[in-house]
């Protein structure tokens, strides 16, 4: 069973929410899938066991040698990334797009393709089970890639393993990144807070996930910084038929327990907070 | 010291660090001085400027559309060199059984099917990826939003014609989307100065130096500013002290201000220091941007 905890907006809990799943899961793998600000490992500190080489895409370089600066490459580029300068045709990297259309129309051939290898996936083992992360080089950019990739593993780790649970720690926003992380999982937990950005993202998000019939639950995390905000969320939510399955207060032991490197629910397991968000955890198994 | 900064792009690796709460504010000081300036939100996905910003008229909205493939089975041969020519794997081909789809959530609109095609049988329509919106404040001053259709992939498209849009400002604020990814990317790579918002927790350091990594290899100069300030520990203003990176301003993690922003309520409005505070930040990134590029 793969459950996935997204949120839609940054920094609502949706890390620290996820951490906590995972050590209340005995059994677990554990893929962060927020691979350009991966964050659990700081966390776990898994033993890495294995390190796969990601292809994130691929970039247009032009052989200088072969090029005589004709410029039809320009015309046919669609993403602005060549340009001519002093009789030297060259590409913006950052605006290539790796659609490789310049190095197939090239009557020189001068235009060679070179692979983005430099980000990588890890899996290891961690004190719950297994746990698998991202990590994106600079500059390399095809997150969606990376997040299928990591998924990927989890579920063969997973297998092999006999772990029946995958946990799925997603990324900010709704982009190709956030419906990699989700697509066909089993339950989604939307994390959000009481503001008003925390609202407008979260009804984004649900159009995603109602778009894709996901089943979908929704937790206020920092529910007391705004109360109104709170209920006028939870209104939201039920006029849509979407669970509130728990509200969470605003908590500094979470930031404590962030600190010491570890989940809150380890950290402080008797504490009020660890205790809501164990029958939250309770209620999204019992659902899904 | 240079003259004017065009493009100061507001970032973090993190999201939820504060970069609306900063670029909203920003703007709002140097507005109401009468400035020529633009915030463009680039955060497509999820944009927010506007719930703070909430005094700008709409102005115009402009569409932004992808070219898309659409086969024309009476001409199509089925010799597949379409589905070659797609990098993106967007082209759905089986020779035997003589099926075609595109696969249009795949498609970047590069137009090499178009050209792989020797019997046009490939023409192109527009699919809508998403809005600029523009929302004047006063003849000088404009937030510029770009937002994605929910459901659409890639917002890179959308930023890039938000910020097209704010040519002709004299200063021009990017409220960059989070992460390293390409939507970062493609906001940075058009700034002269980058303004990066973390928190001193250890994933906001964390994610700072992975976003310090990002911006060392585009040669951007960058300084820091830590919001929520006296929540977690102190190990980031000892990396920030080692690597001498600037720290720009800080700003305490104060539950008032949590409040005030959850209203949507812009903080320099509230008080007068925080609005001179600004106005401070403004020149503290002229002089860190003057300094670095000398």
């Amino acid at each position: 069973m793969e459950i996935a905890v997204i949120s839609g907006k940054g920094g609502t809990g949706k890390s620290s929410i996820s951490a906590a799943f995972a050590t209340l899961q005995k059994e677990v793998v554990l893929a962060d899938c927020d691979v350009d600000a991966a964050n659990l490992y700081l966390l776990f500190n898994p033993v890495c066991e294995e390190e796969q080489i990601v292809i994130s895409g691929q970039k247009a370089v032009i052989n200088q040698d072969k090029c005589i600066a004709c410029g039809e490459c320009i015309d046919y580029c669609r993403f602005d990334a060549i340009i001519k300068k002093d009789d030297k045709v060259s590409i913006v990297e950052t605006f290539c797009d790796g659609c490789l259309l310049c190095s197939r129309i090239c009557p020189q051939d001068a235009i060679d393709i070179i692979d983005e290898d430099k980000s990588r996936i890890y899996a290891g083992s961690f004190k719950n089970g297994k746990m698998v992360y991202g990590r994106l080089a600079p500059g390399e950019e095809n997150t969606g890639k990376i997040v299928s990739k990591v998924r990927e593993k989890a579920k063969q780790i997973a297998k092999e393993f006999g772990i029946k649970t995958i946990i799925i720690d997603g990324p900010p926003g709704i982009g190709c990144s956030a419906i990699s992380a989700i697509i066909g999982v089993d339950s989604v937990v939307v994390v959000t807070e009481p503001t008003l950005s925390g609202l407008h993202d979260l009804k984004r998000t649900l159009e995603i996930t109602t778009s894709s019939n996901l089943q979908t639950s929704v937790i206020i995390n920092k529910c007391d910084i705004n109360p109104e905000m709170s209920s006028k969320i939870e209104a939201y939510c039920n006029q849509k038929h979407i669970e509130v399955i728990g509200k969470l207060p605003f908590e500094p032991l979470v930031v404590e327990a962030m600190v010491k490197c570890q989940s809150i629910t380890d950290f402080a397991p008797d504490a009020e907070i660890s205790k809501l968000i164990g029958n939250i955890y309770s209620k999204i198994r019992a659902t899904t | 010291m240079r003259n004017l900064i065009v493009k100061i792009a507001i970032a973090s690796g993190k999201g939820g660090t504060g970069k609306t709460f900063i670029s909203t504010n920003l703007f709002n000081v140097l507005q109401k001085q009468e400035m020529n300036l633009a915030l463009v939100d680039c955060d497509a996905e999820e944009p927010n400027a506007k719930l703070f910003l909430t005094e700008g008229k709409l102005k115009n909205t402009y569409e932004v559309n992808q070219k898309v493939p659409v086969v024309d089975e009476s001409k199509c041969t089925y010799c597949g060199k379409c589905a070659e020519y797609c990098n993106y794997n967007a082209i759905f081909f089986l020779k035997e059984a003589k099926v075609i789809n595109v696969l249009e959530d795949l498609c970047h609109g590069c137009g090499a099917c178009s050209v792989a095609c020797s019997y046009s049988a490939i023409s192109e329509k527009n699919n809508l990826l998403g809005y600029v919106n523009t929302f004047e404040f006063s003849p000088k001053s404009a937030l510029i939003e770009a937002r994605i259709k929910v459901g659409v992939y890639s917002s890179v498209n959308v930023i890039k014609a938000a910020i097209k849009k704010a040519s002709d400002f004299n200063l021009v604020l990017f409220d960059a989307p989070p992460g390293t990814g390409c939507p970062f990317i493609q906001t940075v790579v058009q700034a002269d100065y980058v303004v990066l918002v973390t928190e001193p927790t250890p994933y906001g350091l964390s994610d700072l130096k992975q976003s310090i990594e990002t911006l060392k290899g585009m040669n951007k100069s960058y300084g820091v500013i830590i919001n929520k300030a006296g929540l977690g520990d102190e190990k980031i203003y000892d990396y920030l002290n080692k690597e001498n990176i600037p720290l720009l301003m800080s700003v305490p993690f104060d539950k008032n201000i949590a409040v005030s922003y959850s209203k949507g309520e812009l903080l320099t409005d509230l008080n007068s220091e925080w609005e001179e505070k600004f106005s401070q930040l403004y020149n503290t990134i002229r002089e860190e941007y003057g300094n670095s590029s000398n």
